[in-house]
């Protein structure tokens, strides 16, 4: 089983275009563990400064860097604030809109604190197409009603392929639909960084 | 997996447990205010069943409505076979309706095999004769994995009653077995099958002796419709011999667990103040079922790929 889902993981987070890891060499080391830090450090504070506190606010991460990077997070604005946000896990398998084209895993149990009222803060690695995020909505929905919700992503890739962005953003990373960025999380992987990995052949045949 | 027909078809111990684990993502969808995804929108289950059932029955519909597919239900006592359709004609209609999954019920073991090779959609055995039920098998071993897991090993079983006709027995032997349990079967012999060659059991027609060692004991409902000669004298002598009192149940370890899968003959296999005690996993059982059945569903019509 631990191998599966490790394996239904990387076609959830390389989304559409999944990216063979054999042929694929590493191109940049786009964050290392300390560059990872102060972005997350960065977003937590922008949290705070746009919700005017971290009362009403609660960290939702979804499976299964987002769910690492969103405790992360709320360590990070209890390291300043007076309060530790609440934090929430989202499995979002159910929601997507490519049941049945490829294979489709649940990644862990839902978790999610009252959320009625509250702003909610949805909480992901990379932001790529836009469906995973499109798909949290539908599920956030079924859970309660947010006065509002925000997007927090580590890595903006480019790429949507719907009419959605980003309202913290840890590096806006202009990258080929070939490429593959991969987040690394100590939780997770055992050490912190972002690397982009391509593959060459295919990468002058695109774009 | 195309079919789940019998528990082997989850490929041994690791598919057992991936469908387990799965499960679990289920229940919390079970156990939420809206408790409802729209994973399976626009698949449709039909259950066919050609023999009473209340749980299984239910338990599916409930499953396939969680997952927002939509459920046609097919009862014998109002359909065309009481005009003489035969099976094959029966499922060559439904499939001509262009059904996602069939789950299917009935009295003769190999009907759901009969049923997978006829028709385009998935099936899903609900109990064959005295042959298999492997969501029953799948929803005790989760249930009891709640309990004892998350491994299972060593795990000691009692299972108790008419094995011989059981068709829960067999899929649960297989499958505690996958999990590493020990397991005895306990009950009369004119109860037990006949050949039991290549069982992973051991075998004992008196219950008090294994009863002060055993972790679960797991009682079977006497099948009265199945039973169509005199296997044992009376209900009376059965329930004397075999049934699980409130006497014996006082010589249970403190932690041994009572599961039974319904529905219950109260005060022949077991009595009334067992089955509802704390050590009782009966309601706890059905619960898990409606889990268990999503979690089949969802990997048969919902991944679109090789989950298990």
């Amino acid at each position: 089983m631990p191998s599966q889902q490790a394996g239904e993981r990387d076609a959830r987070e390389s989304t559409v275009v999944p990216v063979p890891a054999a042929d694929a060499v590493l191109r940049t080391h786009v964050f290392d563990a300390a560059d990872l830090r102060r972005a997350l450090t960065r977003i937590a504070h922008e949290i705070v400064e746009r919700n005017h506190g971290a009362d009403q606010v609660v960290l939702v991460g979804l499976y299964t860097r987002g769910v690492a990077l969103a405790h992360r997070i709320a360590s990070a604005i209890a390291s300043f604030e007076a309060v530790e946000p609440a934090i929430g896990a989202l499995d979002v398998a159910f929601y997507r809109d490519d049941i049945g084209l490829r294979p489709v895993a649940p990644l862990g149990p839902t978790e999610v604190p009252d959320i009625a009222g509250k702003v909610v803060v949805l909480v992901d690695d990379v932001l790529f197409t836009g469906r995973t995020a499109r798909a949290a909505l539908d599920a956030l929905h079924e859970l309660g009603r947010p006065r509002a919700v925000q997007l927090a992503v580590l890595v903006d890739r480019g790429h949507r392929e719907l009419p959605l962005r980003a309202d913290y953003v840890g590096k806006n990373l202009p990258t080929r639909s070939s490429e593959d960025v991969r987040v690394r999380l100590a939780e997770v992987d055992g050490d912190d960084g972002v690397d982009l990995w391509g593959i060459p052949e295919r990468e002058d045949e695109r774009r | 997996m195309k079919h789940l027909l019998s528990i082997d078809d989850l490929g041994g111990r690791s598919g057992i447990e991936s469908m387990l684990d799965l499960t679990d993502s289920f229940l919390e969808v079970t156990q939420r205010d809206i408790p409802k995804v729209p994973a399976l929108r626009g698949k449709t289950v039909v259950s066919l069943f050609y023999e009473d059932s209340t749980r299984t029955r239910l338990s599916f519909e409930t499953a396939a409505k969680r997952l927002s597919a939509d459920t046609m239900t097919f009862s014998v006592s109002t359909s065309s076979v009481k005009k003489g359709e035969s099976l094959l004609d029966t499922v060559q209609t439904i499939d001509a309706m262009g059904v996602d999954a069939i789950v299917v019920r009935h009295g003769a073991a190999g009907a759901p095999h009969r049923v997978a090779s006829w028709s385009s959609a998935r099936v899903v055995n609900a109990g064959d004769g005295c042959h298999e039920h492997p969501t029953q098998a799948l929803l005790d071993a989760f249930t009891l994995r709640r309990h004892r897991g998350p491994s299972l090993d060593g795990c000691r079983i009692a299972i108790v009653g008419d094995i011989r006709h059981s068709r829960v027995a067999r899929s649960d032997v297989t499958a505690f077995h996958a999990l590493g349990c020990e397991l005895t079967l306990v009950g009369p012999p004119t109860l037990m099958p006949e050949r039991l060659d290549g069982w992973p059991v051991t075998v004992t027609s008196d219950l008090d002796e294994v009863l002060p060692d055993v972790d679960v004991v797991y009682l079977l409902r006497i099948q009265r419709e199945r039973i169509g000669q005199a296997l044992f004298p009376s209900l009376r002598e059965y329930s004397a011999r075999w049934g699980l009192s409130v006497e014996r149940a006082a010589r249970l370890k403190p932690d041994t667990l009572v599961m039974h899968p319904g529905p219950m003959n109260r005060g022949i296999e077991i009595a009334g103040e067992v089955a509802d005690s704390a050590r009782s996993l009966v309601t706890e059982q059905v619960a898990n079922g409606v889990a268990v059945r999503m979690a089949v569903l969802w990997s048969l019509l919902g991944s679109g790929g090789p989950i298990v």
